[in-house]
Order: C-alpha cells, then sequence, then structure tokens
C-alpha cells in the first residue's frame, strides 16, 4: 500500500490528520467569533455581515457558493477529526487491556486528559448550536435571516438557559483549544525546546480569547453587556484566584 | 522499632505465569522493619527471604545491575512508574516513602499489550527489541576506531544525542502513558542516530520502519500529554517525540510512503 492511505495507517500519521483537521476548526473558531463580534455594533451590522456571508466571493463565484464550499470543508474536517480521533482512542485502550489498579498522573493537565471527552461535549454543542440558530428547530421563535433577533431572543428564551449552555460548552471548547493547539506543533514537529514556552503561551493566549470572546456574546444577549464589561469581569474573577 | 525502619503494607501483583489471571496478594509480616536506607529492590529482596524461609514462592521481579543502567527494573509502585522519585526502581530509596509519610505500597507490573506479564511482576519487553531490530541501527562496517575528530559533530548535537542514546530501554514511558504509547523510547533511538552524521545514510527508512514496528506490535498513540518524559530516568524530553514527527512526515513525503520502504 502507498501514499496516503499507508500514511494515515501510522498512528504518527493519524496524528498529523488530527493536528491539520484541529488547525482548520481552530481557524474557523477564530473567524467565526470575530463575525459574530458585529453583533455588538448593532442589530444592522450583524445582519448586514450574515447576508454578505451569501455572497462571499462575488463576482467569482454565483451566491452561496463560496459558503457552500466551505461548509462541504469544514464537515470534511470535522467528520475526519473525530473519525480520527475513534480510532486513536480505540488504539490506545486496545494498548493497554488490563488496567492499573493504581495510576497516578505526574504531567498531564486536566484539558489534556479530557480531549476525548471534552471534544465529545464540543460535538454535542456543534448539534445543538446547528438546531439553534441555522436551522431553528431548537428556537421557539425562529425567523430565517433575522439574525440579530434570533440570538438575542435564543439566549433570553428558556429562563436564558441556553446561554448557560452556550458557556458550558464554550468553556470545554476553550480547554481542548489549550491541549490542541500546542499539540499542533508537537504533533507536525513545528517546535523544539527553545520555543515550547512561546508557543504554550499562544495555545493559552487563544483558548482565553475564544473563551472570553465566545461567552461575551450570550452575555451580551441576556444582560446586553459589552465585550469590555465581560473582560472586566473575568479580571476580577481571576483577581479572586490570585492571579 | 529503630527510627530508621519502618513497617509497610504491600499489595503486590501476583501470577504464577502468563496464562494466570492472577490476583493482588496484601503483605504486612512479612514487610515489618524494613531500613529506610534499602533500595526499593533491597526491600523486595528482604520481603523474598522471609517467603523462602515460610517455603512460599518469591515475588518474581526483575533487576540486573542495581546501578540505574541496564533497564531491567521498571515496576509501578503507587500508581507511578518506578515510583515517587524520578529514577530507577532501583535506585529508588525506602527513605523516600519515610518522608512522605507512606506505608501503604501497590505493586504492579508494566501494563500494556506489548508487555505481556511472564509472571507475578517481570514482563516481557521484547516488543521495544522488535522496535529495535526494525531499524535502529546504523548498516556501515566501522573498521578500527577513527582518529578523534575526525567527523566533525556541532557540540549541541553531540550533546542532543547523547540525551536520546541515554534511553535505557526500560518502558516506563510505555507503563506511565494513558495510551500504552511508545513513542518516547521509539523518538528517543531515532534522534540520537538521527542527529549524527553516520545516521543519515538511512534516515528516512529507519523511521517508517521503526514507526511501523511500533505499531504492529501494538502500542498506542501519542496524546502529547507528557507523562513518559515525566517518569523517564533519564528525563528524556518530549522535543525527541516532535523530531520523530518531523523525520516521518519529511520521509513520508521523499518517499512518496510505501508501507514497506
Ligand atoms: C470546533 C471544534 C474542534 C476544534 C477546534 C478542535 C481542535 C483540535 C486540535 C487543534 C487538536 C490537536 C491535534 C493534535 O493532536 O495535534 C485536537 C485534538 C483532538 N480532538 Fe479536537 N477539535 C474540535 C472538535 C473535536 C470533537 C468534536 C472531538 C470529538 C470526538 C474531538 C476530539 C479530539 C481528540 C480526541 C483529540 C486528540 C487529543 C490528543 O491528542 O490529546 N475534537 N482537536
Ligand atoms: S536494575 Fe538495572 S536499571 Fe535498575
Amino acid at each position: 500500500m502507498t501514499g496516503i492511505a499507508s500514511f494515515y495507517q501510522r498512528s504518527i500519521g493519524k496524528k498529523v490528520v488530527m493536528a491539520l483537521t484541529g488547525a482548520f476548526l481552530l481557524f474557523y473558531v477564530v473567524v467565526h467569533m470575530w463575525g459574530n463580534f458585529k453583533i455588538f455594533l448593532g442589530q444592522e451590522q450583524l445582519d448586514h455581515y450574515a447576508e454578505g456571508l451569501k455572497t462571499l466571493g462575488d463576482p467569482l463565484f454565483a451566491e452561496e457558493q463560496v459558503l457552500w464550499l466551505f461548509r462541504i470543508a469544514l464537515l470534511a474536517a470535522f467528520l475526519l477529526h473525530i473519525y480520527t480521533a475513534m480510532q486513536l482512542s480505540h488504539m490506545a485502550s486496545r494498548g493497554r487491556p488490563v488496567a492499573y489498579k493504581q495510576r497516578k498522573d505526574v504531567q498531564a493537565n486536566f484539558a489534556s486528559r479530557m480531549m476525548l471527552l471534552g471534544g465529545i461535549a464540543v460535538l454535542l454543542f456543534v448539534i445543538y448550536h446547528l438546531m439553534h440558530f441555522t436551522i431553528g428547530v431548537a428556537h421557539s421563535d425562529f425567523v430565517y435571516g433575522e439574525v440579530f433577533n434570533n440570538v438575542v431572543r435564543g439566549f433570553q428564551e428558556f429562563m436564558g438557559i441556553p446561554a448557560i449552555i452556550y458557556i458550558i460548552a464554550m468553556i470545554f471548547l476553550s480547554m481542548h483549544i489549550y491541549h490542541g493547539a500546542w499539540s499542533i506543533f508537537q504533533t507536525l514537529g513545528l517546535n523544539g525546546p527553545q520555543y515550547n514556552g512561546v508557543l504554550r503561551g499562544l495555545a493559552t493566549l487563544i483558548a482565553v480569547v475564544v473563551a472570553i470572546g465566545n461567552i461575551s456574546i450570550p452575555l451580551y444577549a441576556l444582560f446586553a453587556l459589552s465585550p469590555v464589561e465581560v473582560t472586566g469581569w473575568f479580571q476580577s474573577i481571576a483577581g479572586l484566584f490570585g492571579f | 522499632m529503630s527510627h530508621d525502619t519502618m513497617d509497610l503494607t504491600l499489595h503486590v501483583w501476583r501470577q504464577k505465569s502468563s496464562k494466570d489471571s492472577g490476583g493482588f496478594v496484601t503483605y504486612v509480616e512479612e514487610a515489618r522493619g524494613i531500613s529506610e536506607h534499602m533500595s526499593f529492590l533491597e526491600m523486595l529482596d528482604v520481603v523474598n527471604e522471609k517467603l523462602i524461609e515460610k517455603n512460599e514462592d518469591p515475588i518474581a521481579f526483575d533487576h540486573d545491575c542495581r546501578e540505574g543502567i541496564c533497564g531491567m527494573c521498571g515496576l509501578m509502585i503507587n500508581g507511578i512508574a518506578h515510583g515517587p522519585d524520578q529514577t530507577t526502581t532501583c535506585q529508588l530509596h525506602m527513605r523516600v516513602f519515610k518522608e512522605q509519610g507512606i506505608t501503604d505500597i501497590t505493586i504492579e507490573p508494566w501494563r500494556a499489550k506489548a508487555f505481556p506479564v511472564i509472571k507475578d511482576l517481570v514482563v516481557d519487553r521484547n516488543a521495544f527489541e522488535m522496535i529495535i531490530q526494525a531499524g535502529g541501527y546504523i548498516s556501515v562496517s566501522t573498521g578500527s576506531a577513527p582518529d578523534a575528530n575526525s567527523l566533525p559533530i556541532p557540540k549541541e548535537n553531540a550533546d542532543k544525542a547523547m540525551d536520546g542514546a541515554s534511553c535505557i530501554g526500560c518502558g516506563a514511558c510505555v507503563a506511565a502513558c494513558p495510551n500504552a504509547s511508545a513513542m518516547l523510547f521509539t523518538s528517543a533511538k531515532i534522534g540520537h542516530l538521527g542527529l549524527l552524521p553516520q545516521g543519515q545514510v538511512e534516515r528516512d527508512d529507519r523511521v517508517l520502519r521503526m514507526v511501523n514496528k511500533m505499531d504492529e506490535v501494538g502500542f498506542g498513540g501519542c496524546t502529547n500529554i507528557g507523562e513518559c518524559s515525566a517518569v523517564c530516568p533519564k528525563e528524556i524530553g518530549l522535543e525527541f517525540i516532535a523530531r520523530m514527527n518531523r523525520d516521518l512526515i519529511r520521509a513520508s513525503l521523499a518517499k512518496g510512503d510505501s508501507k514497506k520502504p
């Protein structure tokens, strides 16, 4: 067997696929968040942005072509990421058929041990998120195209429970990114002892920005808080823990 | 009880053979009055003498040099490979337990599909041998010893190669890894050869072959958690794994990647 297939057969080949698909998903997460920040500029701006996504690539591409190409690539990356995660975790459990009676972590952090469970939490969230804001079936009052109203009402309905689900999901996503973003460099071998401090810092920064940035949106919808206020909150919470 | 002895409770994995299902046996009587100056293996020797006196089967455990260089002596001690000190089991001393107030000690063999238990705490690490056989060598005739410095090697590379070469193949990395992965071992072997000029000719084939073998014998993949490096008695770093990943990607691109290189 030659080429891609045999590359993928190897444990490291699978890891490289995890890293590349993960990097693409991470890129999407950041761009998606940036786009959604338009909510702070008001209804008109957000709805205009959402409408504008349909004509991305105009005039080279017809309406919604680029949008659908991107969606297909995203779905493919997501499915490949999940499928590979399942294969790797199968390899791992096959690798140790008899468990230890006692096993202590010496080095691993919570985020790194939560990759699979946290990933599954993110998967469930993505399904809910699509049903909520894209298709609208998990939304009590969904109007196609009225993005701003859909978002604000969607967070406020059911006593704000959707907002709480989003906030919890973003904590899971952020943890996944904390270990994942650093892992990309380790898996692809794009690091070295002299850069590891910087790369760790970068991964932490991305994870924190994704958490605060995304969480600020449901908080804004619930309490009409601006991101500046939300950042202030996080700072005082961090202060409580002595950071 | 004099102040430098300790009374222990040991929970030891006993398994008559690879076919036996095995189980834990607790020893209290036999583990009384252990000197804190003993090494962990000497402690087990004392327990074994008492077992032999009682006409019982002594606990089988692996060891050879007892000075931290052969890599035979790996045990899972209270859930940590080689126990609470980052060293080999033979270099672990009972005073560490005394200082930490630990009297209850659970001893298990390395657990991995590729490391089947032979008896009690002894496992078969032949899988490591097979990884080495797959490519952990250099096929050049060396002739007689060359003149010093006839082949200049940057100091930094020489140091790194030595770091990789310090791997004693004890298997603690596999034992500690949540995925039973052998990436740290394999990467240390690939790394120390790949960092030196003599290792360049076979560099691409080596990484492909050794990684294939590593997967084939049943080790898991890496999740970049770092448990391996944290228990490695030679403190081999994760940068060797990153290097191996890089080598594998490069070799795959260069070779068009056939499964049998
Ligand atoms: C927006 C969604 C997601 C993003 C941005 C993301 C990102 C990443 C990144 C960057 C990595 C590191 C790749 C590497 O090991 O080098 C990773 C690893 C991983 N992801 Fe995801 N991921 C997402 C969703 C998921 C989902 C839905 C699952 C569900 C099963 C999942 C499971 C995993 C697992 C098991 C790993 C390997 C963990 C490890 O090597 O320690 N991820 N992810
Ligand atoms: S017995 Fe040789 S390293 Fe421990």
